[in-house]
């Protein structure tokens, strides 16, 4: 979930992935669809675990990434149709079942979606399950036809032995082709010869979801379904001290009140009953060990804090004595709220419980964690519980949560109402809101020391907020020497050209639960960093592009993107009175993006984002279409964040509830965007979250462009001086 | 008493509550879940149906308060303008995660319906009820704009 550990140092578990999924190709007949498969010749056949053929030449693609409006059903089964030569008008793609042992994402060595990982973790392995399974097609057409294999080829879903003129579509073949024995050694295209890779092929979801037949959680339908909503206390950590259900237990509709470790549910025959039943509960709340501070006491806290040296995550040269010797001194502060994800989707899940053990449908986007918390919760065992991972109506994070505490409530709830209804637990907007698992609040203190020249010989960066890892079975991975990784990433990965350079983490405690939310620890350090780095632009009266040109002569890739969106935006070029542009670069989960905003200001100080344009690289582009849409998604949602963003506390209670006090980017304040992808033949990488970062700074620079003021925090203001 | 109107054409009466709001009553009881669940206050278009032609936030109107009139949903939505819709819809790969966008077809068809030739201005002012978390706006609106033109030719 971090750009900290790069899949490129995760060459050992990688190759122990691969040669576990090299392994299991051969085991064809243990996957989905296996057991169908023996039985009649009409079912789709599987060739390995990552694809099926049907008799009609359809092949669905297994994606081990849930599709939670990433593209990866789409990204992925691009991989894999490339190799295979498939008919892409014939490809389709469903969640994989939940078995880390065939589908684990190999960053994290378990099955889950996260981190911007989906297609760069995925790459080798489904080309080479995509090559695998085409020489198995080709074998056995060699064997029907009774000819050398060489002298087959294979071109969009159809196999032909062109000396004979023969040929065979792919579903006339896959019986015969899972009865061979998978290649050990398959030779991959030259990428020179894709042809769906780098090509903008249509989303296999477009159609679904534009008519509405796409499946959600919330649209699951079971025989004897009911349905829960839980009453959770108000403040994080309280408990229940009474409970009177005498009136819920009235409301028709109502089948039960339990409850559950997280507070009081109340199972009734749909949403409408349950929804009255939660209205009508009596419950008394116990706040002894709960958090009851607000935000404001908290944030004070931090500040203090930051007056202190925190631990060190990175030490190049002697930062305090270059501030001490400087010729001046630039100092600033910044500060974070906490922000909800507010995925489209509220939280949802739907459980059944039975005596082989559980099953869940859920956009879920950690199934091996989903699967061992709920074990837990049950005394089974984690095989035992089946994931029917369905489309997620967004996440951002949300849905990751090593918790489980979605899928553990809907569990807890099943088991304590008992008997054999599926449970389907859906949480409303206001649960959303006020649920917690928030990105943490942070406050960042900077410090540049520039010499009697001008120039930036020293940077002292403080960070103090909670840690997301701590606390958590990642903390082991993440955190070291006291430094979780995902606070600090985007500060301690500075790629500017400074000598003296101090990056030091306070970790607090809080009884708010945090959680990543897309981008993670650059939603902040971008901001601070390249805000920072802008006021020091200012300072010594240089224009932001040309030092971070300075600062970044060693960083090809940074320089890139900044280049390629400074061109392409225009930069130095005249703008109207009252306009201003700003920019920002970085880098995140292996990915480089610069953005340009180009903002205008009214005499009465409103002021709106014009236009952006994003440059990025993320290696080869596997779908540049969903590359650009990703991108304009994150600038979307990130601009939602740096104009409205912040979830509020006063003792311990959240202020805000829904989208009128926790506003969301609506269509009429969405800039025009352009997004430009740099060429390369690097492996890919992610691109589901490395397009925000830059947006707030840059917009926040531009802002600073037009009228002079400086810009600390985030959100942004309303209104801001006339230049 | 029942409640009785048409759904996508078709007449329906359920004996429930008057007081549920009309997305439930359509998801829950009559079993179509097109149309989605967001906030439940008229804040995010989700639920939008159409009330005799009019877009509405079902969240929010009580079922009870449609008596004898017609509702559609997107399992409904049938004709010219939808069809331009849809098909600008998937040809500009407008959804991402998918769940907003029963709600925005919805409304970009009534907005249509009325008008051939929106400006920026007028999509503004009609698709602002509706948000995206995933923030696919810049192909909402190129879409809505190529099904106008669509339609026109
Ligand atoms: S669910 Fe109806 S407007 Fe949000
Ligand atoms: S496509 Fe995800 S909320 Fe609109």
């Amino acid at each position: 979930m971090t750009a900290q550990q790069p899949i490129q140092t995760s060459r050992r578990r990688f190759l122990q992935g691969a040669s576990a999924a090299a392994g299991l190709l051969v085991g064809f007949h243990i996957v989905p669809g296996g057991k169908a498969l023996a039985a009649t010749a009409k079912a789709p056949v599987a060739l390995n675990a990552f694809l099926r053929i049907a008799p009609d030449g359809i092949v669905t693609i297994y994606s081990k990434h849930v599709e939670m409006g990433q593209g990866s059903y789409t990204g992925l089964a691009t991989i894999l149709a490339e190799e295979l030569d498939a008919d892409w008008s014939k490809v389709r793609a469903t969640g994989a079942p939940a078995d880390a042992k065939l589908y684990a994402n190999l960053a994290f060595g378990m099955q889950g979606t996260g981190g911007s990982t989906a297609i760069a973790n995925s790459y080798d392995q489904l080309r080479q399950a995509g090559a695998t399974a085409r020489a198995m097609l080709v074998q056995a057409a060699a064997e029907i036809w009774k000819v050398p294999a060489a002298e087959i080829s294979v071109a969009k879903g159809v196999v032909t032995h062109g000396p004979s003129g023969r040929k065979a579509g792919f579903g006339e073949l896959a019986e015969r082709a899972a009865q061979q024995t998978p290649p050990a050694n398959v030779q991959l295209k030259d990428p020179t010869r894709f042809s769906l890779i780098g090509k903008q092929v249509q989303r296999l979801d477009a159609r679904a979801k534009a008519n509405g037949t796409a499946e959600f959680t919330i649209d699951v339908k079971l025989p004897g379904m009911l349905t829960a909503l839980l009453a959770r206390p108000p403040r994080f950590g309280g408990k229940v001290k009474s409970l009177d259900a005498t009136a819920a237990k009235a409301v028709p509709g109502v089948m039960g009140v339990v409850q559950v470790p997280g507070g009081v549910a109340v199972i009734a025959k749909g949403f409408w009953a349950a929804n009255k039943g939660r209205e009508a509960l009596q419950v008394e709340w116990d706040f002894s060990n709960a958090e009851n501070r607000g935000s404001e006491e908290i944030l004070t806290a931090y500040r203090a804090l930051a007056q202190q040296p925190g631990r060190p995550a990175r030490r190049d040269g002697d930062a305090d004595t270059a501030l001490a010797k400087a010729a001046k001194r630039i100092e600033a502060s910044y500060d974070f709220p906490y922000l909800a994800h507010a995925p489209m989707e509220p939280l949802d899940c739907v459980v059944q419980l039975s005596p082989a053990g559980c099953e869940i449908w859920a956009g879920d986007q950690f199934q091996t964690v989903d699967q061992a918390n709920t074990a837990h919760v049950l005394g089974i065992k984690p095989e035992q519980v089946k994931i029917n991972t369905l489309f997620a109506g967004g996440s951002f994070g949300r849905r990751a949560n090593m918790q489980s505490d979605f899928v553990v409530e809907a569990v807890q709830i099943a088991k304590a109402f008992g008997g054999n209804a599926p449970i389907r637990l859906l949480w409303t907007r206001e649960d959303d809101i006020r649920g917690g698992y928030y990105r943490p609040l942070y406050h960042h203190r900077l410090a540049a020391a520039l010499d009697d020249k001008g120039e930036l010989v020293g940077w002292q960066h403080r960070i103090v907020g909670q840690s997301i890892m701590g606390g958590t079975a990642m903390e082991a991975v993440m955190v070291k020497d006291g430094i979780d990784a995902t606070s600090v990433e985007g500060a301690s990965n500075l790629p500017y050209a400074i000598p003296n350079l101090a990056v030091e983490l306070h970790t607090t405690k809080a009884g708010i639960p945090v959680l990543w939310w897309r981008s993670v620890g650059s939603t902040h350090t971008a901001f601070a960093t390249e805000l920072f780095l802008d006021e020091v632009a200012a300072t010594t009266k240089q224009d932001p592009l040309t030092l971070r040109r300075k600062l970044l002569a060693k960083h090809p890739r940074h320089l890139g993107v900044l280049n390629l969106a400074a061109e392409k935006a225009g930069w130095g070029k005249p703008l109207p009175k009252g306009w201003g542009r700003g920019i920002a670069v970085h880098e995140s989960f292996n990915s480089f993006v610069a953005e340009v905003a180009e903002i205008s200001v009214q005499p009465d100080g409103s002021w709106r984002v014009e236009r952006v344009v994003a440059a990025v690289d993320c290696g080869r582009a596997i779908n540049p279409g969903i590359i650009r849409a990703q991108v304009e998604g994150a600038i979307g949602y990130g601009l939602s964040a740096a104009l409205y963003g912040a979830i509020t506390l006063e003792n311990g209670e959240v202020q805000q509830s829904n989208f009128h006090d926790y506003e969301s980017l609506r269509i009429d304040r969405m800039p025009k965007v352009e997004v430009h992808i740099v060429p390369s033949t690097e492996k890919p990488t992610g691109i589901g979250e490395p397009g925000l970062p830059p947006i707030a700074p840059a917009v926040a620079s531009a802002l600073m462009a037009v009228t002079g003021q400086r810009f600390r925090s985030l959100p942004l203001p309303d209104k801001v001086k006339q230049a | 008493m029942p409640i009785t109107f048409t759904l996508n054409g078709k007449p329906v009466s359920l004996d429930i509550d008057p007081d549920m709001p009309l997305l439930w009553a359509i998801r829950d009881e009559v079993g179509l879940t097109g149309s989605k669940f967001g906030c439940g206050m008229a804040q995010c278009g989700a639920c939008t149906m159409h009330v005799d032609g009019e877009p509405v936030r079902a969240c929010s109107m009580p079922v009870g308060s449609i008596e004898g009139q017609r509702v559609t949903t997107i399992e409904g939505l049938q004709g010219k303008v939808a069809q331009a819709v849809q098909a600008a819809w998937v040809k500009h790969e407008v959804a991402q995660c998918g769940y907003c966008q029963s709600g925005q077809v919805m409304s970009a068809v009534a907005l249509l319906s009325g008008n051939r030739k929106p400006t920026d201005a007028d999509i503004d002012q009609a698709m602002n009820g509706n948000l995206c978390r995933c923030a696919t706006y810049v192909r909402i609106r190129a879409a809505i704009h190529d099904a106008a033109k669509t339609m026109r030719a």
